[in-house]
């Protein structure tokens, strides 16, 4: 099983580079991730997707499909034994297609055969007759309801105003746009993959899944299958990334009735092109803003209006759309504002879950706005952010108080203290310059440019949503044993638990259990909050253990367990000599504790927009240098410079990973990376097509942690893995536009953006 | 699927018996679903990403573009084979050590890749060890950490002279 090994590097505390104990085997190639999985008797499943955006079914023959050697199995709507559909904030996804399809790509059929090839054969022999209809791609028809309803629910999928202090509020300075923001793809690279067992009694099944949120998927996926919850099992199979693709359902359903339907093994995986259809992208948005700010450049009102494309199904747009609205002002005070949001539905591709989550797309907004402003106003980048910036106490637009530690101003400051690279060498390889290994870029033609980004985003879930996580400590005989559900997809909570254990435990040996859903839920590895949360939940756990060994020691030794603490890898009198090894405190006993952490309540929002919706906020600042060939609208980013607010550092090693890591998708956002759309049918969906940052794209990263403790975390760090990817985008754009003196207002930057 | 085909690979120093394969089947797919190694990695079906970098003939190249019946008359060296060792390479050490490993899902190709630019060009500039790497894809790390990694390498290879 995939993420599961005993550490025995001593002393790898909180704060300290512990690595990863996975890490031997992913070098090695043994690590076992999903696709990897095997069992006795397996068949590979398949997926029949729709090539229509919008279609009425006819009718559906699978006869000669059945026909074909090899195949075991095909199923359809009809053999969905419990709920038709699902969905993660409103269930209106179909488990198959039934009557319509409504977007390129929906699942309309499944097969089971004895090899991936016979598959593929399998998926073409199913007849399906379809009616085309005229899709809704526009959002805004979606609103002005010029378009028949594409589904039960309607067209539109939630609106929320934000309604704040004085509307008639003006400044003399005033400045607008009208930003776009494409579909991102989160791009992981370990594909979906599922390997479903059905139980001998074919009652029930057992999921090896590579998931972000074990529990959520499990309530989904046994309504679907009409089995209750105890009849299904997950397990975290080895994930290849996430990044917010994997929180919505998308082949669990499909393998688990395989399994169940054929009573053997199902293992399913995606291609690359199918992954584009299967799990949902980045919204794309639209976003007026218009600022209104005094002579000074201060912020006044801001009047906004976003218009988020959720594509064919809600999944999580009503909170993306929150997010969106709810970070308008982005780190910046401001008193009076007035904003319009919709998500609506139409026959694109549906959009739920990215990094960043909603605050990519106002940020990108924002950030365009305040240079707007600092030109309007004859300021700096820096100085119209720092006359700005928010601190601690002020109040959002949401009338929420800002109770985080928010070091906006040091953000800035900080960012603004490196130092900018050398100017581009007149002997730069060709690889270095716009374009790389185009070789089309000449040094005569190179314009530099420097731009700023700066965020707040918002941490964990919102809007009066329980969001808890659970973690069972168990003490043995000098070594613990920790056991959650919490999704490791790549970005260290495997690293980070132990390391929790020893800092609060005194022990060396920790041992990871296999990730499933045999404990309460960990809640989803997302809204950057796992740290928070799974983390404020194995210390809460470690803690428990802890205050129970104190009372054993005390008890055999006659001293009172308050007077007790571990100092290294001892039990210790902080009052006297006595002093014993946790090994033999704990030799011979067991100690087992499990522990929620909740954080603390927030509220929906009332009409006006207005209420405590967010639980906390993490802050960053961005500056990008970028060359750019103005003729040919190719654009190299030289370096990225950022200091990010993250509480506290708790693995340096981890934490840079994450900030370089975040960069490179925000650059991709910034100038490579699109699904491109017509018609409501995806053009682009290959590596081929779609094209990712590669070592050659990386720009150099220097980055400042900043760490102020916060105190309302329970390690006293914020979830760092959202901010780096939000604010960097706006910042290469804004050194685009300051190279090229373009007005660009479209993410992402195309050649013809600039050059045209 | 019929499937009747017999032939040989050399893999990892090993002749390995494929037995019943269709003919169509990739290299990356006989490798992992047919030969039990499934340290490489399939991702984009395309050449693009590089996941599932093998050495064929001492060149590295996207065994999802191999047909594995074509292969029948090179030496093929997958992640798996890259140490005859239980313990890890330099290469493989420092990836662990420099934090260039996340998710792990374009590490092996990535540790094949390198280990083969270093085996080639034992001093490589900052950018010819870009370029080498361009071809592998990995959406964790930003590449930074894994810079850092074939740096460390370098440099304690160079030490040891």
């Amino acid at each position: 099983m995939a993420p599961s090994s005993t550490v025995t590097k001593s002393r790898d505390v909180l704060g300290t580079n512990a690595l990863r104990p996975d890490g031997a085997q992913k070098v090695q190639g043994s690590f076992e991730f999903t696709s990897d999985m095997h069992a006795e008797n397996m068949l590979w499943g398949a997926t029949l997707r729709s090539p229509h955006p919008y279609a009425r079914i006819v009718s559906i023959d699978t006869s000669a499909a059945l026909a074909l050697s090899g195949v075991k199995c095909v199923i359809t709507a009809s053999d969905v034994p419990g709920k038709l559909t699902y969905g993660l904030i409103s269930s209106d996804q179909p488990v198959f297609a039934h009557e319509f399809v409504r977007y390129m790509g929906e699942p309309v059929a499944a097969v089971a055969a004895d090899h991936p090839e016979t598959c593929r054969r399998a998926l073409a022999l199913i007849k399906v007759a379809y009616e085309v209809l005229k899709p809704l791609t526009n959002p805004e028809d979606a609103i002005s309801g010029s378009h028949d309803p594409i589904h039960p629910d309607g067209n539109v999928i939630r609106h929320q105003r934000i309604i704040r202090g004085d509307q008639a509020a003006t400044g003399a300075v005033v400045v607008e746009g009208e930003y776009v923001i494409g579909m991102q793809d989160q791009a992981f690279l370990g594909l979906e993959a599922a390997l479903a067992i059905p139980d001998p009694d074919g009652l029930g099944v057992h999921l090896h899944v590579a998931t972000q949120w074990l529990h959520e998927d499990l309530s989904q996926i046994s309504a679907c299958l009409g089995l209750p919850a105890e009849k299904v099992r997950l397990t975290l199979g080895g994930v290849g990334g996430a990044f917010g693709a994997r929180e919505d359902i998308s082949l669990q359903v499909h393998c688990c009735l395989l399994a169940l339907k054929t009573g053997r093994p199902i293992k399913m995986q995606y291609s690359r092109e199918e992954s584009f259809f299967g799990h949902v992208h980045r919204h794309p948005a639209s976003i007026f803003m218009r600022h209104h700010a005094d002579l000074n450049g201060k912020i006044i009102k801001i009047d906004a209006r976003f218009v988020f494309d959720g594509g064919a199904y809600t999944s999580t747009s009503p909170a993306v759309l929150i997010n969106g609205i709810t970070h308008t002002q982005g780190p910046y005070k401001c008193d009076n504002a007035t904003v319009d949001g919709y998500a609506v539905r139409t026959n694109n591709p549906p959009c739920g879950a990215m990094r960043g989550f909603g605050v990519v797309q106002a940020c990108f907004a924002h950030e365009s706005q305040m240079d707007k402003i600092a030109a309007a106003v004859g300021k700096s980048p820096v100085e119209i952010r720092l006359i700005n910036a928010m601190a601690t106490g002020d109040p959002l637009i949401t009338g929420q108080i800002m109770e985080s530690v928010a070091p906006v101003a040091r953000c800035i400051t900080e960012t603004d203290a490196i130092p900018l690279p050398p100017s581009l060498d007149v002997n730069a390889d060709e690889l270095e310059l716009p374009g790389g290994s185009g070789l089309t870029s000449s040094q005569s033609n190179i314009v530099r440019g420097i731009g700023w980004g700066v965020s707040m985003k918002n941490l964990m879930y919102s809007e009066g949503f329980d969001d808890f996580a659970t973690a069972r400590c168990t003490l043995k005989d000098g070594v613990a044993s920790l056991k959650f559900a919490t999704s490791e997809v790549g970005q260290g909570f495997v690293t980070l638990a132990p390391q929790i254990a020893r800092s609060v435990l005194g022990v060396d040996d920790v041992l990871i259990e296999p990730i499933d859903t045999e404990i309460g839920s960990a809640g989803s590895t997302s809204a950057s909050r796992q740290t928070w949360m799974s983390g404020g939940a194995v210390d809460g756990a470690c803690r428990l253990v802890r205050e129970r060994l104190f009372h054993h020691v005390g008890k055999i030794h006659n001293i009172d367990p308050l007077r007790l603490v571990i100092e290294g890898t001892d039990v210790v009198d902080q009052m006297g000599t006595f002093r014993i090894s946790v090994a033999d405190a704990s030799d011979g006993i067991e100690i087992s504790e499990t522990f929620e952490h909740h954080h603390r309540k927030t509220d929906e929002l009332d009409e006006h927009g207005q209420g405590n919706c967010h639980t906390a906020f993490a802050f960053v600042a961005h500056r990008a240098v970028v060359d750019v060939d103005p003729d040919l609208g190719l654009v190299k980013v030289v370096q990225i410079a950022t200091a990010q607010d993250v509480g506290r550092v708790l693995n340096p090693l981890s934490a840079i990973g994450q900030l370089e890591g975040g960069i490179a998708q925000g650059l991709g956002l910034a100038v490579m990376e699109e699904i491109v759309m017509k018609d409501g049918k995806v053009r682009n969906p290959s590596f081929t097509d779609y094209l990712l940052p590669t070592a050659l794209d990386a720009p150099d990263v220097v980055a400042v942690m900043i760490e102020e403790y916060e105190p309302q975390a329970p390690l006293g760090a914020k979830g760092i893995g959202e901010p780096p990817c939000i604010s960097v985008t706006p910042a290469i754009v804004a050194a685009i536009r300051n190279a090229t003196g373009k007005a660009i207002e479209r993410i992402p930057v195309r050649p013809q953006d600039i050059c045209l | 699927m019929s499937t009747n085909e017999f032939y040989s690979l050399r893999v990892n120093g090993r002749t390995h018996q494929v037995q019943d394969s269709w003919i169509g089947e990739s290299l990356l797919y006989v490798l992992r679903e047919r030969l039990g190694l499934p340290g490489t990695k399939g991702a984009c079906e395309q050449g693009e990403c590089g996941s599932c970098t093998v050495l064929m003939d001492d060149a590295a190249v996207c065994s999802c573009l191999v047909m594995a019946a074509t292969a029948i008359h090179s030496e093929i060296v997958t992640v798996e084979g890259i140490t005859t060792e239980t313990t890890l390479t330099d290469v493989q050490q420092n990836f662990v050590n420099e934090g260039a490993v996340q998710c792990g899902f374009c590490t092996p190709g990535l540790i094949v890749a390198v280990h083969h630019l270093l085996e080639k060009n034992p001093n490589p500039t900052e950018l010819e060890v870009k370029e080498a790497i361009s071809g592998n894809i990995c959406r964790c790390t930003g590449y930074g950490r894994v810079f850092a990694a074939v740096e460390a390498t370098i440099r304690s290879r160079n030490s040891e002279k």
